[in-house]
């Protein structure tokens, strides 16, 4: 028991101590313009404090601009397992499928958010006030949705004959053996692929969010990083962290949940 | 008496890149309605390819099948399944396992009547307290009892059970192969088992059809089993013609089913065809 607690509470401070004290050597040392531990935690905490309030559209409380950033990220995440799924059943499924379409998915899979954004920007530029928001959108979506649908493809392919077997001698229909064998028999995997997305679709926003200047964490790191108030890039970073890990240890705890069924 | 099923000239290759692979060739079985039936051989030798080209899950190369007067062609719920491994559905509990198949075949009766036929087949396998329970929750032995509540629910015209106790310690199988006895002497299905166990075939069977050796397996000798039904498991070991039956049926597949044609002639109808000396020719490996 003992050793329990020590291996669980005490080593991750011990780790973070060491990270502080580095952060604080570096600041006196090579890194003058850092700020120090102390002095990001004395300009920071305001947004901490009050980490709702809402004082200017880029002064707001930090939680407030997670808030903002989590509803993009629902909403592309959502759009990325909208399509991402489907197209990973596609794959799965169907030779003929995966044959025309793996090449162009392993070609623009490995394609980064800074690229796609423009892109996103230049498809939507008719939308005009809601341009930003949407090619944000677009970025999550395409950037995020791979995980999901090679994962899903790999679920449905690892479907053991049995279970197929059982749906041929039974002669369900095609909808019953969808609903009732392909889509539960390839879940685990599905999940896997959706808590992948999840965290690459929080990796996009704060690209996203740095140019398209939209509220939020990535936009507030990136006009403060404008502002030469560097504390609080600091502060953004360890809350997209934060707010990452949270996020990644939700959907395990839903993926475990699917594992065992 | 017509025959239920006829099996003529079952055939099943498979291409490789050396060339076809003789599974099957030229198998050749009437089973008359009501029969229980055992398939015997060697693992490996293709029984349990014949059994699942009659399921419809393996494509059929040459020859036909006629089930009830009419020519199968795929799978189809008129033919009760049960698998080596249950195959049950991991994520429905018992009753709904059963449930999907019950739905497939009954669905013009009503919720209620297809409720009651789930439950008693669950019961019938002695599954009464544990039907809404998870596969993962159930011991094999009750899963391979689902599988057979399964198989009989769908009130099938042939049942067809791949060696379905092989994954099950000796007193399972005994007791499963009690309920599998009174299930089909109950409501008087034709079936085809698939074994390699000796006595399972004795016990169970009217008629155990051996196999001989891939590839390009077929019927070696057909063996008729007389012991009066319904049987005991005692009576049927010390009926006088238990151990003389059981020689017979290890003699074969020690010595015979090595060899091909069987020169001996099967104690019953001869169903078996004389295969031309260039049989030969036709075996790839």
């Amino acid at each position: 028991m003992k050793s329990f607690k020590f291996d669980w509470l005490v080593l991750p401070f011990i780790g973070i101590a060491v990270v502080m004290l580095l952060w604080q050597v570096s600041c006196a040392t090579w890194a003058k313009d850092l700020p120090t531990p102390s002095k990001t935690w004395e300009t920071s905490k305001p947004y901490i404090m009050e980490p709702f309030a809402k004082r200017g559209e880029m002064d707001q409380g930090i939680l407030r601009f997670t808030w903002y950033s989590l509803i993009l990220v629902a909403k592309g995440y959502a759009l990325a397992l909208i399509i991402g799924t489907p197209i990973g059943f596609f794959l799965g499924l169907s030779k003929t499928f995966t044959k025309a379409f793996d090449p162009i998915i392993q070609v623009l899979r490995p394609v980064s958010p800074l690229a796609w954004l423009p892109l996103g920007l230049v498809l939507f530029m008719g939308a005009g006030k809601n341009a930003s928001e949407l090619g944000a959108l677009f970025t999550i979506a395409v950037c995020s949705m791979w995980p999901t649908v090679l994962n899903t493809a790999v679920g449905v392919r690892a479907i053991p004959q049995d279970y197929l077997n059982v749906a041929k001698v039974l002669k369900l229909s095609r909808r019953k053996t969808l609903f009732k064998v392909l889509i539960p028999a390839s879940l685990p995997y599905m999940f896997t692929g959706f808590r992948l997305s999840l965290g690459i679709a929080w990796l996009v926003i704060v690209a996203a969010e740095m140019l398209t200047g939209r509220p939020g964490v990535g936009g507030f790191l990136w006009q403060e990083y404008n502002a030469l108030i560097y504390e609080h890039i600091i502060l953004c970073i360890i809350t997209i962290g934060v707010v990452g890990f949270i996020l990644d240890r939700l959907m395990s705890v839903v993926e475990k949940k699917f594992k065992t069924a | 008496m017509s025959n239920y099923v006829e099996l003529s000239n079952l055939t099943k290759i498979y291409p490789t890149p050396k060339g076809d692979a003789v599974i099957v060739k030229d198998f050749n079985l009437n089973i008359q309605q009501g029969e229980f039936i055992t398939l015997i051989g060697h693992s490996g030798c293709g029984k349990s390819t014949v059994l699942s080209m009659l399921a419809g899950l393996s494509e059929i190369s040459d020859g036909g099948i006629i089930l009830a007067s009419k020519e199968l062609s795929g799978a189809g719920p008129d033919r009760g399944v049960v698998f080596q491994s249950p195959s049950l559905l991991p994520w429905m509990t018992a009753y709904e396992n059963v449930m999907l198949g019950v739905e497939q075949v009954f669905f013009t009766a009503s919720k209620q009547e297809r409720a009651e036929i789930v439950e008693y087949y669950l019961t019938v396998v002695g599954l009464a307290d544990s039907m809404h329970k998870k596969p993962a929750e159930l011991s094999q032995g009750m899963r391979q009892r689902v599988g057979i509540a399964r198989a009989f629910a769908l009130k099938p015209k042939m049942l067809l059970l791949d060696e379905p106790f092989g994954m099950l310690d000796s007193l399972t199988r005994y007791e499963l192969q009690q309920v599998l006895i009174e299930l089909w002497r109950k409501n008087k299905i034709t079936a085809l088992m698939v074994t390699h166990d000796v006595d399972e075939a004795l016990f169970l069977s009217d008629r155990i059809v051996c196999m001989t050796d891939g590839p390009a397996a077929e019927v070696g000798e057909i063996m008729k089993v007389n012991f009066p039904r319904p049987r005991e498991r005692k009576a049927v070991m010390e009926h006088p013609d238990y151990y003389k039956l059981r020689e017979h049926l290890i003699e074969f597949l020690e010595v015979r089913a090595h060899r091909k044609p069987p020169t001996a002639t099967p104690p019953s109808a001869p169903l078996k065809q004389i295969v031309p000396s260039n049989n030969n020719v036709l075996n790839p490996v």
